[in-house]
């Protein structure tokens, strides 16, 4: 029970982290954070229901007012921006990642990949593309076509993910939870 | 907006900068309605939402962090007829709080190392070791926890 309380603040601590350490830009001029990164690992390092919670707590408190979300944005208007669906979409994204993880028995690394593929780009775009479509009035195609950009990077993410945790499995499989 | 000046100039100014991070959506939306000479609809939803987004953070900066969690733990509270502790989640919130500052120290001090070694740029690298000390991290206050009583439920794990 402490294990799981703690592990659940920390990650939820690392993402905002990942967030607030300075944007890394890919080689086509996309900006990415590694926010979503944390989301992703959330679910594959602790698994559905505790990462789900780490991400749930993350929001939470950015709601709340926490600057923590990258470019330091955090508070109740965020309910009302055209990201909402995005921001809903952390703690869904982050428990389909863990619950795929906890399924897909392969390697870890190929794992990874399916976990935070499904969780951080599907569970993340059909909320925040729903969400982004009824703030802007516009159709669902037409959102899609804003954060279509943004995909690319989410991409690279998912690689990064995949490596990263099999990094850490390798290191100490232990602390692998979605794993064990 | 006379909400934003009631609180004085440097107040209303930083409100104008929280709204600072919706100027692409307003752009695209103004350009896409301009193409399609709908320039009415495209004001109206502007508009709303630059307002909805304004009381929200009017909400945001009129109410401190321990007023927002005082009131989340009460809609919690509930939860405790039917037997579930909130005191985790207490614990929680304060961990949380407490290892932000913490792992943004770390993560710039390893930033700093991998620069003072390496010609590349890219700061992905210390994803992994920064993962781990923090999952090392967790173990230890876990077990610090767990020696002064635990985060009090009957529940062993």
């Amino acid at each position: 029970m402490e294990r799981s309380t703690v592990l659940i603040a920390v990650l939820a601590a690392l993402v905002a982290a990942l967030g607030l350490v300075p944007k890394f830009t890919l080689a086509f001029g996309v900006p990415i954070t590694a926010q979503s990164l944390g989301i992703m690992m959330c679910g594959t390092v602790l698994g559905a229901k505790r990462g789900g919670a780490a991400a749930f707590l993350f929001i939470v408190l950015t709601l709340a007012g926490l600057p923590l979300l990258a470019g330091g944005r955090g508070g109740l208007g965020l309910l009302s921006g055209p990201s909402v669906g995005f921001i809903i979409g952390f703690p869904l994204a982050a428990f389909v990642t863990g619950w795929v993880m906890e399924r897909v028995q392969t390697n870890v690394l190929t794992s990874s990949f399916i976990a935070s593929f499904m969780g951080g780009v599907v569970a993340l775009y059909i909320p925040g593309v729903i969400g982004m479509a009824l703030i802007l009035d516009k159709s669902l195609m037409a959102a899609f076509g804003l954060v279509s950009a943004f995909v690319i990077g989410d991409l690279v993410k998912v690689v990064i993910c995949g490596f990263v945790t099999q990094a850490i499995y390798r290191a100490q499989p232990e602390k692998v939870l979605s794993r064990s | 907006m006379a909400l934003y000046l009631a609180q004085g100039w440097s107040f209303a100014r930083f409100g104008a900068r929280m709204l600072w991070p919706l100027w692409p959506f307003v752009a695209i939306i103004a350009l896409y309605h301009g193409v399609t000479n709908d320039i009415e609809t495209g004001g109206e939803i502007i508009l709303r939402m630059l307002i909805a987004v304004a009381l929200a953070n009017l909400v945001t900066m009129t109410t401190t962090l321990n007023d927002m969690i005082d009131v989340l733990m009460r809609l919690l509270r509930p939860l405790n007829w039917f037997g579930v502790s909130t005191k985790p989640v207490a614990i929680t919130i304060a961990l949380f709080i407490r290892f932000i500052p913490t792992l943004i120290d770390r993560s710039i001090t390893m930033l700093a190392a991998l620069r003072a070694r390496s010609a590349g740029k890219s700061g992905w690298r210390i994803i992994v070791p920064l993962t781990l000390s923090v999952l090392n991290d967790a173990e230890h206050v876990a077990n610090a926890l767990r020696a002064r009583g635990g985060v009090g439920t009957k529940d062993k794990g």
